[in-house]
Order: structure tokens, then C-alpha cells, then sequence
């Protein structure tokens, strides 16, 4: 009997002992959701990879605390991207991330912040979250969406052009971009001229560009028909004539690759390139390419600081996600060491960093593939326009 | 004066990749009866075949060669396996099934090329640009594309109008038990006809391979475009698709062009680019639409 009593007593004292011991173990899940099919499925590819190398890197965990990524493809679809949250926040997932394409974070965030949960953006940075729609529990680790053109804007001041033509998607986006490059760019426009969203024929454009002869053109051409664009550009002649000026996601890494010689000198923005000379940066690029046989692109850099980022909430309340407000606080600090160099958070939950000019050159002494080089800091501790408006 | 002698040249050109397609379309609509609307996928088949075989051998010959045998020997698998059992169907059907084979090809290639597009260079003896005269410098490889766009209209016009296998097509088109009764094994040449249709678009996929993006989903993106060219050319002929393919060209270089510009002298020049750009996209809808309202049948309709 006694024996009988002491082995219960034992059991009952190692189910009380190992109870925080395995709930402490059972790793945070984190639903990432991204594009992984579709010609830009490459894009949700290397935010995925990035983040889980991050994981990789501390043995499964972010911030010391074991974390487990749920990876769904929502085909840039911003329904399917919408079911896939509401199956994950039904299963008890209280952390967001991943996902590229704003349209479908416009379809996803809504959802996700209403039950409470929270999401860290990997690239997109829809104007309409950062003004007065900007939510506490919100944030974006990459950039708002109108600053790199801001930047391009800036670039072109610098760069002393006067009249430029620019070219955009007749889509929001496209328009957006526009608008933020006209923010800050001084001098004229000749012409704003709109393409069709799945154009892919740019000889018409490129005529009238030749026409107008401008000082410089500034376009936003993401996905194939950015590639396209920039080698029907040097195939007419223009490069030699007409500085090509673009927002880093209209020619990243992958998509330089695919044009060849063609975006020889043309210039870019962005907040960080495979080239960008810090330890933190050569340290990740090695590490990707050693991992996944490949240069990360700018997404894949942004995932993998997103990544950090949230080690650095996880850490600050060992792995409790109910203690929202200290998680929350902790992401605000932005107390992580970003590859992209200087990082904090404005008031709106958005990033206030740098941006530069990057222009494409022959690596290795004009013998290697070409490479965005950093040229020079365009915008110092830069801040979105919408910040104003957010009440946070 | 240049720009509009350029421009020309652009309509000119992209006219001529729109006839490619519109030709084998409008011979399997109006002769077959059948509603292709897999048209487009035999377009991005022969893009794919062609800038697979372009990369391996570095050859634009090869890659011509790869891309008529692959989309013509595709057309002629999904002839004999698929549109052969829908002949004597509702359209409802063949529209189902051949909107169900632009999504099994969608798939098919990208599991067999995978999901990062080619890309293939211009053949160095057609890259660069020639003088015209008076300043113009006009691409090399679009020049090619409009000759090749005019052998292939010479090409079929012969075919059609001048060769037995025309005759037979004409004839099988108007009275199909006819030509059976008359000994014409009617299946063969139909299959002959889907294949060549196939292999039509082989070869504008191929000429489009260096100067556009190669990537899934191209086919139906030019599908709606040619469906319009052939309305408004008139289903069935190849004339039609020929004016029709010309004229749709025309006003898309020219409303891309030139219309911002006209309405620039009215509106700001920030809404006349976005409102050009708006209009410019509807601008062969309505060009449809106008030639629907003075002739229903098309422009130069096969028959009557």
C-alpha cells in the first residue's frame, strides 16, 4: 500500500514537474504566410529560406525560444491568403509574418489584428496601414511602400537631372509610385506614362521615350515585365543614351540574373544590396549562399531581419505570446542587430532607416556578373509621410 | 514625323504576331467548329521549347526547329486524345475542356522547365538596329518578325486559295460529310489542320521568345487579343485575320502613342496620362465594337 501510494505520489509529482517543463518546449508557432507559386513565387521562396535560416542558426529557436514556422502559399491571391490566416488563427496561431504582395496583406491583416494576434511584415508596406489605420499590434520590418521611389526622387535630384520621364503599371501601385518619386524629385516631368498592367511590349514606350529625350527615366516595373522592360531598353539603344533609374524590386538579384548585360549601369534604390560592405551582411549572404546554392535577394534579407525582430519580442517574454503587451513592447525596441545597418521604429510601427543609390557594375573587376554597388546615402533616418496621421 | 514612321513599324510588327496567332485560330474556329481556347498555350509551348533549346545549343535555328515541332506535335496530341471527341459537342463543352488544358499545360510546364523564367538572348546576327533613313533606327529582330509575320500570310494565302489540301479544308468546312462521302479521310485533315494551327503559334512564340518575357501564363494574356482580331477580321478567314490582326496593331501603337499626347492639349498632363492609359487599354475593345455595329460578321467574313 505504501508502496503503491509513493509510486503515485511520484507520478503525480513528475506530471506537476514536467507540465511547465513540456509547455515550455512546445515551440512557438509562427503562420507565415507568402507567394510561393506564380512566376513571383520566388520572391515568397527567399523570404521563406532567409527566415528559416535565421531559425537555423540558433538551432530551431529565435531569441532562445523554440519556435516552429507554418508555411502557406497563397498564390497571390488575397482570398486564399485570407483562408489560410483563418485556418491558422483557428489553430491557435498568435503570430503573423511573410507575406510579399500588399493586395494580399490588405485582404489578411484586418483578420488577424482583430483576433488580437500579431503581425511583422517581411515586405509589403501598404500606405493604408500607416496612417491613421496603423495598429499596435502591427509592424513592418521592411519598408513603407512609397519610399523607395521617394528615395528614387531624391537619387535623381542628386544626380543632377532635370527632366525625366517616368513609367509605371496603370494599377494602384504603379500610381503610387509615382507619386512618391514626384514627392521628392525637383526638377520636371515630361511625361507620366502609364503601361497596361500585363503589358509586356515596350516598344510604343520606347519611342516616345527617344522622342522626348529626357535627362534620365525613372520606372516601376516589378515581375517579368520588369526584366522585360530593362532589356527591351538597352535592345532599342536607350542605355547609351538615357540613365535607367528603378526602386530595387524592379531589378533585384534574381531578375539581374535574367536580363544579362542589359541593366549595365542603371541605377537603383534600396536599403541594402548582397554588396553592402558590414560583417553582418557578408556574414548572411555567405550563409545563404552556402545554405540554398544562391545570392539572397533584398526579400530575403528583409525576412531574415524580420526573423531577428521577432527573436528579440520572443525573448523579451520567453516564448508567452499571452503576455501581448510586453511581447509588443519588446518588437518596438527593434533590439536586434539588422544586416541592413541602422533600424528603429517610428511611431506607426514602420522603419525609420536609410535608403541609398545603388547603380549595377561588373564585380571582380569588370570580369564577374553585375552587382548593385552602393553609390552614395540618399535619405537619412527616413520616415513615411503617413506617420503623422497615426494615433499609435 | 519619325516617331510616327516608328510607331508604324511597332503596329506593323506587333500586327504581325497577332496574325500568327489569329491564322491557325481562326482556321480551327471557323473550319472545325471548335472554340480553342487553349490557342494561346501552343504560343507559350513554342516559347518555352524554343528558349529551352536556344540555352542548350546557343543556336536560334535550333531553337526555331524545337519550337514548331513542340507546339505542332502538342496540337496533334491534343487533337487526337481531347478536341477529336468534342467535334459533334455543345461549345459550352469545348470551352470547358480546352480552358481545363490551359491549366494542365500551365502545370505541365512549369514542372517540366520550372518556375524561373528563360531567358533567351537575340541571335547575335539579329540583335542591334538598323538606320531607315532620315535618323530612324529600327531593332533588327522586330524587322524579322514583321517579314516572317508576311511569309507566313503569303504562305497560308497560297495554302488556301491555291494547293489541293486548301481546297479540300474550304470544302470540308462548308459540307464536312460531303468530303467524307467523297473518299477524304475528314479526321485526318482536321487533325493536319489543329496541328498546323499549333505549329503557327509555335513559330510567334519562338520570334517572341528573345523580345518578350518567356513565362507561364503568356498564352492567355495574347489569347484575348487574338480572339478580338479574329472578330473583328470575321471568323473563319484569313484575310480577316490578316486586316483584322493589322488593324488592332495599328490602333494599339498609335492609341499608346499618341492619345496621351491629343489629350494633354485639353487636360493636366497628370490626367491625360492616366486617362490615355485608361483608353488606350479599351481602345481595340472599342475598335471592336465599332466594326460589330457596321458588320456584324467581321470585316471580311469567310463565307458571305
Amino acid at each position: 500500500m505504501m508502496a503503491k501510494n509513493s509510486l503515485f505520489a511520484a507520478l503525480a509529482l513528475s506530471v506537476l514537474a514536467t507540465a511547465p517543463a513540456a509547455h515550455a518546449a512546445d515551440p512557438v508557432k509562427i503562420g507565415f504566410i507568402t507567394t510561393l507559386s506564380t512566376p513571383a513565387g520566388y520572391l515568397g521562396a527567399d523570404q521563406r529560406d532567409a527566415f528559416l535560416l535565421a531559425m537555423g542558426e540558433e538551432g530551431g529557436k529565435l531569441g532562445g525560444v523554440p519556435v516552429e514556422l507554418v508555411v502557406e502559399d497563397d498564390g497571390l491571391k488575397p482570398a486564399s491568403g485570407k483562408q489560410a490566416a483563418d485556418r491558422m488563427l483557428q489553430s491557435g496561431i498568435k503570430l503573423f509574418s511573410g507575406i510579399t504582395f500588399s493586395n494580399v496583406l490588405g485582404a489578411v491583416a484586418p483578420g488577424v489584428l482583430a483576433a488580437d494576434a500579431f503581425y511583422v511584415s517581411t515586405n509589403a508596406g501598404p500606405s493604408t496601414f500607416a496612417g491613421k489605420e496603423c495598429n499596435k499590434n502591427y509592424f513592418v520590418a521592411s519598408y513603407q511602400n512609397d519610399a523607395f521611389h521617394s528615395a528614387g526622387g531624391q537619387a535623381a535630384n542628386e544626380l543632377g537631372y532635370k527632366k525625366v520621364v517616368l513609367l509605371a503599371p496603370n494599377y494602384q501601385a504603379g500610381r503610387d509610385a509615382l507619386e512618391g518619386f514626384k514627392r521628392t524629385f525637383k526638377g520636371t516631368v515630361e511625361a507620366e506614362i502609364y503601361t497596361k498592367l500585363d503589358q509586356n511590349d515596350f516598344s510604343v514606350e520606347m519611342a516616345r521615350i527617344r522622342s522626348l529625350a529626357p535627362d534620365a527615366v525613372y520606372q516601376f516595373h516589378p515581375g517579368g515585365a520588369g526584366i522585360t522592360f530593362v532589356k527591351q531598353y538597352n535592345n532599342a539603344g536607350l542605355s547609351k543614351t538615357v540613365p535607367l533609374l528603378m526602386p530595387g524590386f524592379s531589378l533585384d538579384t534574381r531578375m539581374i540574373e535574367a536580363t544579362g548585360n542589359a541593366g549595365d549601369r542603371a541605377y537603383l534604390t534600396g536599403i541594402w544590396s548582397p554588396e553592402t560592405d558590414t560583417p553582418a551582411s557578408k556574414a548572411f549572404v555567405a550563409a545563404f549562399r552556402k545554405a540554398y546554392n544562391r545570392t539572397p535577394t533584398l526579400y530575403a534579407q528583409q525576412a531574415y531581419d524580420a526573423a531577428k525582430l521577432i527573436g528579440s519580442g520572443l525573448k523579451a517574454v520567453n516564448g508567452d505570446l499571452t503576455k501581448a503587451d510586453a511581447f509588443r513592447a519588446a518588437l518596438k525596441k527593434a533590439d536586434f542587430k539588422s544586416i541592413r545597418g541602422d533600424f528603429k521604429f517610428g511611431n506607426n510601427n514602420h522603419p525609420i532607416q536609410n535608403y541609398y543609390l545603388m547603380q549595377l557594375q561588373r564585380s571582380e573587376g569588370g570580369a564577374g556578373p553585375l552587382v548593385p554597388v552602393v553609390v552614395r546615402q540618399v535619405l537619412k533616418d527616413d520616415q513615411d509621410v503617413y506617420a503623422k496621421a497615426c494615433a499609435l | 514625323m519619325l516617331l510616327i514612321f516608328e510607331q508604324l513599324l511597332n503596329g506593323l510588327q506587333y500586327g504581325a504576331m497577332l496574325f500568327m496567332l489569329a491564322a491557325g485560330l481562326t482556321l480551327i474556329f471557323g473550319i472545325m467548329g471548335v472554340i480553342n481556347l487553349m490557342h494561346g498555350s501552343f504560343y507559350m509551348v513554342g516559347a518555352y521549347c524554343g528558349a529551352f533549346a536556344i540555352i542548350q545549343t546557343g543556336s536560334f535555328l535550333a531553337g526555331v526547329l524545337c519550337a514548331l515541332l513542340g507546339a505542332g506535335l502538342y496540337g496533334l496530341l491534343v487533337e487526337v486524345t481531347i478536341i477529336r471527341k468534342l467535334y459533334q459537342r455543345d461549345h459550352l463543352y469545348q470551352v470547358l475542356a480546352t480552358f481545363g488544358m490551359i491549366l494542365f499545360t500551365n502545370q505541365a510546364m512549369t514542372l517540366i522547365f520550372g518556375r524561373t523564367p528563360p531567358m533567351v538572348e537575340i541571335p547575335a546576327i539579329l540583335s542591334g538596329s538598323v538606320p531607315l533613313g532620315g535618323g530612324l533606327e529600327y531593332p533588327i529582330m522586330r524587322l524579322a518578325l514583321i517579314v516572317v509575320g508576311a511569309v507566313v500570310a503569303v504562305g497560308l494565302w497560297y495554302l488556301v486559295t491555291r494547293t489541293r489540301v486548301g481546297m479540300l479544308v474550304r470544302a470540308g468546312a462548308d459540307d464536312r460529310e460531303m468530303v467524307d462521302a467523297l473518299g477524304i479521310d475528314i479526321r485526318k485533315l482536321y487533325t493536319a489542320v489543329f496541328g498546323f494551327g499549333a505549329v503557327l503559334c509555335g513559330l510567334a512564340g519562338v520570334m517572341a521568345a528573345p523580345l518578350l518575357a518567356v513565362e507561364i501564363g503568356m498564352g492567355e494574356r495574347i489569347l484575348i487579343t487574338t480572339f478580338v482580331v479574329i472578330v473583328i477580321g470575321g471568323v473563319g478567314s484569313v484575310r480577316g485575320a490578316l486586316v483584322g490582326a493589322l488593324l488592332v496593331g495599328m490602333v494599339d501603337s498609335m492609341g499608346r502613342a499618341f492619345l496621351p499626347q491629343l489629350l494633354q492639349l485639353v487636360f493636366t498632363p497628370t490626367i491625360a496620362d492616366a486617362l490615355g492609359a485608361g483608353l488606350v487599354s479599351a481602345s481595340i475593345y472599342v475598335l471592336m465594337a465599332i466594326v460589330l455595329i457596321v458588320r456584324p460578321k467581321g470585316l471580311l467574313p469567310a463565307r458571305g
